[in-house]
């Protein structure tokens, strides 16, 4: 029974609130929301398919680019799973230097979204400060690495650049500087009337739907969840250092907001452990091009929460098969159950919280026949025979352009 | 304890500070040395082994013969992404990679960079 | 008669509010830019964004209504130039003035929500209609509270007319001190009116993209900007007439110009600090922190007013 006073609203894929591309169609009435729905893989590139085509030392530049913000985090998460097919132990060196560039990217992260989220609450100011502060972090993440995004750092056996001792200087002098600027955003969270009016009691969901919904990292923190990958199945240099996994009991995007703000000034500390704690060594040892067949799975840490790869060898310079599982795609179940029961004003800061990331989540999951209800699993081959058969009957042959190319190759 | 305009006292203070951005492109701030941007080719160490051609992610140098171990090097700056990863895997470090990064042009066919074989220079059109 | 066509056209009228709007948007977003430790655009930015307008092309949505989509622009522009004709520049005479123009200017000065409000609901967009309705659930808020406080200022000076009320505050110096409170509460109103933060929810620009303005462009987003801009102008001309109308016995034209331009200039930087400090309210929470705070304080200034004219010497 169609409600009179109802209006269907989009947001997105095109809006000011979002970002990257998201469609999320909105039933109001009035202010207040009464259904919601959410439509993915505007951002699909087919990079899981790229990887097959591409060697190993190829993806790792391809698996980085995923993301800009959470580059790192693909990039280590693929590399550790492909050291751990192949064998190989990274030195001691490597495996705190890429700890260290983890946790400058989370610093980053963490910084670029208290921007975003003052910018959804309409606090610009806010928006401003927190990316002119995020500066000092860039910097010496370009010093450190060679690049302000996608740092390139990594390679099989392990990292491609050495710390050199005045910029250990560099990085604890920046340290300081955004300690202090992130001890006033805790206070300015904790006072400012018009962030607590928005923030508070603001996309709720209770421990136990969190637990349902399969939510991770901040978004399950913030209900109570303690889960974290670096304390429960520690990687690269997790296990020999000393930081607190932080929660909150609010459930709602104020504590998304504290857990965040409280993983920044875990960050700092972990950053001067690993200065002050960073070992003499080599950087790298030797792989081979040839990866042998196997496969692994691996977790990380992301700013967003758990990231998770799989990656299969059948012995040649090109993997077999890459998935890549992105936190925001297990996040995302969550934002129906936030947007229930609240208003239209709150949209963008809901959606904000869960720190979306599209790009990293769009990829392939299961074809669902829309006839026959039933799900089926394709292989690459038996879609690429439907393509061509699709096009033929269009009356478009790709014979001859398929000859052109494998010439010019 | 809820304040509001808890803000007030920064925004004050930076009426009287120097403001944080700058001027560009009349005023630049130069990278952190060691930052990735410009590719340079030096054509007398190359053995033409073709190492870097194989390692490219994007498929963004070519190494042709034009003489007796004499090779030039063509880069496309449009598809090169700056990660020097043909600068790790050179087994004689032919390549050097520079903070050049305003390398943005109005002509596609001019983001073709040729390093000749015999001086090393480079010139920006596609010969 | 020609001095009446010099006073709508000219001084105090369309060409000097025209003109005083750009310096007027200019100060708003350096001092924006300041406060936020960026440079900020330079000087001939207002004007160089309304050239730009005015020289792209209009598109206008199959389904709205033509007639009121184009007419809007002119109505908001027009009601805003005219209400500054009754209120004096510095000095003591406005332009025209009669016993009762204080409430016809505040009457001309809610014609332009009233106005937006009908170009946002015939643009009949998803987004103008639900900025359209928002714009006028926050009118009944804010609305209130600034006419009390307004009229609050006029009942201690005895008088409806605007021009009166200066000559009143001029010749009993030190009594405006007694409107500082209406000052306050008339200055947050004020946030609600010109639709800025922390009240510019029919404009929220992440939510709605931009509520009524969303299906404007070219020429008529150029004669909206203006006319946002001219009330941004003419709301601070108020305010400094009402609310500040000491004269410090200058008599020399020159230099009463010169008083006026300091005032307008630091009620417009009030307000720049207060969109800079603030997050934007949810509708249900401005409606709130309106009714239960400002509305009531605006009464107890109206009654203090009452009580005071009774006491204080004529």
């Amino acid at each position: 029974m169609h409600d009179p006073g109802e209006v269907k609203i989009p947001i997105g894929p095109q809006h000011p609130a979002l970002k990257e591309p998201e469609s999320f169609l909105i039933s109001l009435h009035g202010e207040k929301i009464t259904a919601s729905s959410v439509r993915l893989g505007y951002n699909h590139r087919g990079i899981e398919k790229a990887c097959e085509e591409r060697t190993y030392i190829q993806d790792l530049y391809l698996i980085e680019r995923i993301c800009g913000i959470c580059s790192h985090s693909h990039s280590t998460c693929f590399v550790q799973a492909v050291e751990e097919i192949a064998g190989l132990e990274i030195p001691t060196r490597a495996r705190y230097i890429r700890t260290l560039i983890s946790e400058l990217e989370r610093i980053h992260s963490h910084l670029l979204w208290l921007g975003v989220a003052g910018h959804e609450i309409g606090f610009d100011t806010l928006l401003m400060y927190t990316w002119r502060d995020r500066e000092a972090v860039m910097d010496i993440l370009a010093l450190l690495s060679g690049n302000r995004v996608n740092y390139g750092i990594n390679t099989i056996g392990g990292v491609r650049r050495d710390i050199k001792p005045e910029q250990k200087e560099k990085v604890l002098k920046a340290i300081d500087i955004l300690e202090e600027r992130t001890k006033y955003y805790i206070g300015l969270a904790q006072e400012e009337s018009t962030i607590l009016e928005r923030l508070s009691k603001v996309g709720t969901v209770s421990r136990q739907d969190a637990e349902r919904l399969g939510a991770v990292g901040p978004t399950a923190r913030a209900s109570g969840i303690e889960r974290d990958v670096r304390k429960d199945d520690p990687y690269a240099a997790y296990a020999e250092l000393d930081f607190k996994v932080i929660t909150s009991d609010k459930c709602d995007v104020y504590g998304r907001t504290i857990v965040r703000l409280g993983e920044l000034m875990e960050s700092y500390s972990m950053v001067r452990q690993l200065i002050q704690k960073l070992p003499d060594g080599p950087i790298t040892i030797k792989a081979p091009r040839k990866i042998p067949a196997g496969q692994a799975v691996s977790r990380y840490e992301a700013p967003r929460g758990e990231d998770f790869h799989y990656v299969r060898s059948n012995g040649t310079e090109k993997p077999d098969r890459v998935k890549v599982r992105a936190p925001t795609l297990a996040n995302i179940q969550a934002v129906s159950k936030m947007l229930e029961d609240g208003y239209l004003a709150d949209i963008p800061i809901v959606i904000a919280a869960i720190d979306p990331c599209f790009s990293c989540t769009d990829r392939l999951i299961s074809l669902r026949d829309a006839e026959k209800q039933s799900k089926n699993v394709v292989t690459w081959e038996s879609i690429r025979l439907k393509g061509i058969e699709w096009y033929k009957k269009q009356g478009i042959d790709f014979t001859i352009l398929n000859k052109k190319l494998a010439e010019s190759f | 304890m809820s304040k509001p305009g808890k803000m007030t006292g920064q925004l004050i203070k930076s009426l009287f500070k120097k403001p944080a951005t700058i001027n560009y492109p009349a005023q630049r701030s130069g990278m952190a040395e060691g930052f990735r941007g410009k590719l340079k080719f030096n054509p007398k160490l190359c053995i033409g082994c073709k190492l870097c051609m194989r390692d490219c992610p994007s498929n963004a140098i070519v190494i042709r013969k034009v003489g007796e171990k004499e090779f030039e090097a063509e880069i496309d700056i449009a598809k090169c992404i700056s990660c020097a990863q043909c600068v790790d895997s050179c087994p004689k470090k032919a390549l050097e990679i520079t903070p050049e990064f305003e390398l943005a042009n109005l002509d596609r066919m001019k983001l073709k960079v040729v390093f000749s074989a015999d001086t090393g220079d480079d010139t920006q059109e596609k010969t | 008669m020609l001095k009446a066509i010099f006073s709508i056209l000219v001084f105090p009228g369309f060409l000097f509010l025209f003109i005083f709007s750009f310096v007027a948007e200019y100060v708003d977003r350096k001092l924006c830019a300041r406060f936020q430790n960026r440079i900020g655009p330079p000087w001939f930015q207002p004007l160089a964004d309304f050239i730009k307008l005015a020289s792209k092309e209009e598109i206008i949505p199959l389904e709205a209504d033509v007639t009121v989509f184009k007419l809007v622009p002119v109505f908001a522009l027009t009601a805003s130039i005219a209400a500054i004709l009754y209120i004096p520049i510095g000095g003591e005479r406005a332009a025209f003035s009669f016993n009762g123009d204080i409430i016809v200017v505040l009457y001309l000065l809610t014609i332009p929500t009233i106005a937006y409000f009908l170009g946002g609901w015939y643009s009949r967009s998803v987004y103008s209609m639900i900025g359209a309705v928002r714009s006028l659930t926050q009118l009944f808020a804010y609305e209130v509270p600034l006419f009390l406080c307004v009229l609050a200022s006029a009942l201690l000076a005895d008088t409806w007319s605007l021009s009166e009320m200066a000559n009143f505050y001029n010749h009993h110096p030190g009594y405006w001190f007694f409107n500082i409170l209406g000052f306050a509460i008339a200055l947050i109103s004020l946030l609600g009116k010109l639709e800025k933060v922390p009240f510019d929810i029919p404009e929220a620009e992440t939510e709605i993209v931009a509520g009524v303005f969303t299906e404007y462009g070219g020429r008529l987003l150029a004669l909206l900007r203006t006319s946002l801009n001219i009330e941004t102008v003419v709301g601070a001309s108020l305010f400094t007439a009402v609310f500040l109308p000491f004269g410090f016995n200058l008599h020399h034209p020159a230099a009463i110009f010169l008083l006026y331009l300091v005032k307008v200039f630091s009620i417009i930087a009030v307000v720049t600090l207060l969109r800079s400090l603030f997050a934007r309210l949810r509708l249900d929470q401005m409606i709130n922190f309106c009714w239960k705070y400002l509305a009531p304080l605006a009464l107890v200034q109206v009654v203090a007013n009452l009580i005071l004219k009774g006491i204080l010497p004529r």
